[in-house]
């Protein structure tokens, strides 16, 4: 029997939150990268296009995220990937921030006055480029507070994958529980430490939302 | 090594399936009914004169929502154990869903208030309403369809949320998955049927949400 201080607890919980960190960051990043892709098509000239990016975001919407880590997890083995819970854990909270960037970034593009796309074709942009120096820069900054915002949420979301096995801060705190039976102590700390993470980058998302709002 | 897909194991699980599906509505109904009265006390008493009441609702309100439902959840299940609360799986879900959701409600339900324009409630306190009649019978009613979209979404959130509640055995749509995986081994089929049945719960809920909002507070609410 291992006799666990307070101090362990603390320290092992620590140690696992940089996995919740940097799960984070990547999915973050990922799900940037996807989201840029998703809403090109959701704001494309081609009926189709717009129609499938719409599908793709109404699905990820609304499916639970749980679910969308198990089909994952299960069924990239199928299509022939070695899968561990970090590649699966990776590439569902990607696709499921995707999703929600992708639908967060369209309000943007959509808050744009009609007459920058038109201002931007009659200096002779071509396409990309005026998405690319005259869209896109605006409609990030328009929606920049909802998407720290977002950022919150994919943090707290990472916690699911405790579930399906990627070894995060909830996971961890799943086995010192288990070895110290002070379940009360143990989540009062997991909860103490994703506020910490979180909070800093609620209150931006809130001063930022203060700073555009329109009075 | 190729792997078949085979639905064959589907019609037998179909009482299963059906059975989940109905607790997770029984849960998402029972959360929406509580959680809303809730957030209009919470919204309500963060506007009211008493400083303690508005610091402990923003308090509540701030510690929801930067926490994960899942550890709210094995805090309340696992945790309060401890201090001599033991509580039922259902109750416990049920527990931890209103608080979340009511966290977030709180702050839609007070934006809903703070767009009703002051000269309502003038007009009604010169009219000769109380207090009270005028917050239930003009403020609300105003401010709730207001917010009504965003409390919709909130609620669809919540009830794809719930389906970690499996993790503390509640009988729900994902646990009657997992149980029918470890049966059948057709792990992918299984999570996949069950992931259009959430699907198709979401956007039924949000259809019927409508529709009942349509009814109750008149024509707008979309």
């Amino acid at each position: 029997m291992i006799e666990f201080t307070l101090w362990d607890i603390v320290r092992n919980l620590l140690l696992a939150a940089r996995w919740t960190l940097l799960l984070s960051i990547v999915a973050f990043i990922g799900g940037g990268i996807v989201g840029l892709l998703i809403l090109l098509l959701r704001i494309s000239a081609k009926n189709a296009l717009r129609r499938f990016a719409s599908g793709y975001i109404a699905l990820f919407q609304g499916t639970p995220l749980l679910m969308q880590l198990f089909l994952m997890f299960f069924g990239l083995p199928m299509l022939g990937f070695r899968i561990e819970p970090w590649s699966a854990a990776v590439l569902g909270l990607t696709f499921f921030a995707s999703a929600y960037l992708a639908e967060i970034w369209r309000s943007g593009v959509d808050a744009l006055p009609r007459g920058q796309w038109d201002a931007g074709a009659s200096l002779g942009l071509h396409y990309i480029q005026e998405l690319r120096l005259i869209i896109l820069p605006q409609a990030f900054r328009i929606a920049l507070a909802p998407t720290v915002g977002f950022l919150v949420q994919l943090i707290k979301s990472t916690a699911l994958t405790s579930i399906i096995g990627f070894e995060e801060l909830l996971r961890t705190s799943n086995a010192i529980n288990n070895a110290t039976f002070e379940p009360f102590t143990v989540y009062g700390l997991v909860a103490l430490i994703f506020f910490v993470m979180c909070f800093p980058l609620t209150q931006y998302a809130r001063m930022l939302e203060r700073r555009t709002a329109p009075h | 090594m190729g792997y078949s897909l085979q639905f064959g194991w589907l019609y037998e699980a179909l009482g299963a399936i059906a059975s989940g599906a109905g607790m997770t509505v029984l849960l998402i109904a029972v959360t929406t009914v509580i959680g809303t009265v809730i957030s209009i006390a919470g919204a309500a008493a963060r506007r009211s004169r008493f400083p303690v009441l508005r610091y402990a609702i923003t308090a509540y309100v701030e510690l929801v929502r930067n926490t994960p439902f899942l550890v709210q959840l094995f805090f309340i299940f696992f945790g309060l154990p401890s201090l001599g609360i033991r509580l039922d799986p259902i109750i416990a879900a049920i527990l931890a869903m209103t608080l979340n959701m009511a966290a977030y409600t709180t702050e839609i339900v007070g934006a809903g208030l703070d767009a009703v324009p002051r000269g309502q409630r003038e007009a009604a306190l010169a009219l000769g309403l109380r207090p009270r009649q005028v917050f239930i019978k003009i403020v609300l009613p105003q401010a709730l369809k207001v917010i009504f979209p965003a409390l919709t979404s909130q609620i669809v959130i919540m009830m794809l949320e719930s389906a970690v509640v499996s993790q503390i055995a509640v009988r729900e749509l994902t646990y009657e998955a997992d149980m029918l995986q470890a049966r059948t081994f057709r792990a992918f089929e299984t999570y996949f049927v069950v992931t259009m049945v959430y699907l198709g719960l979401s956007i039924a809920l949000r259809r019927l949400l409508v529709a009942g909002g349509r009814r109750a507070l008149g024509a707008g609410v979309s």
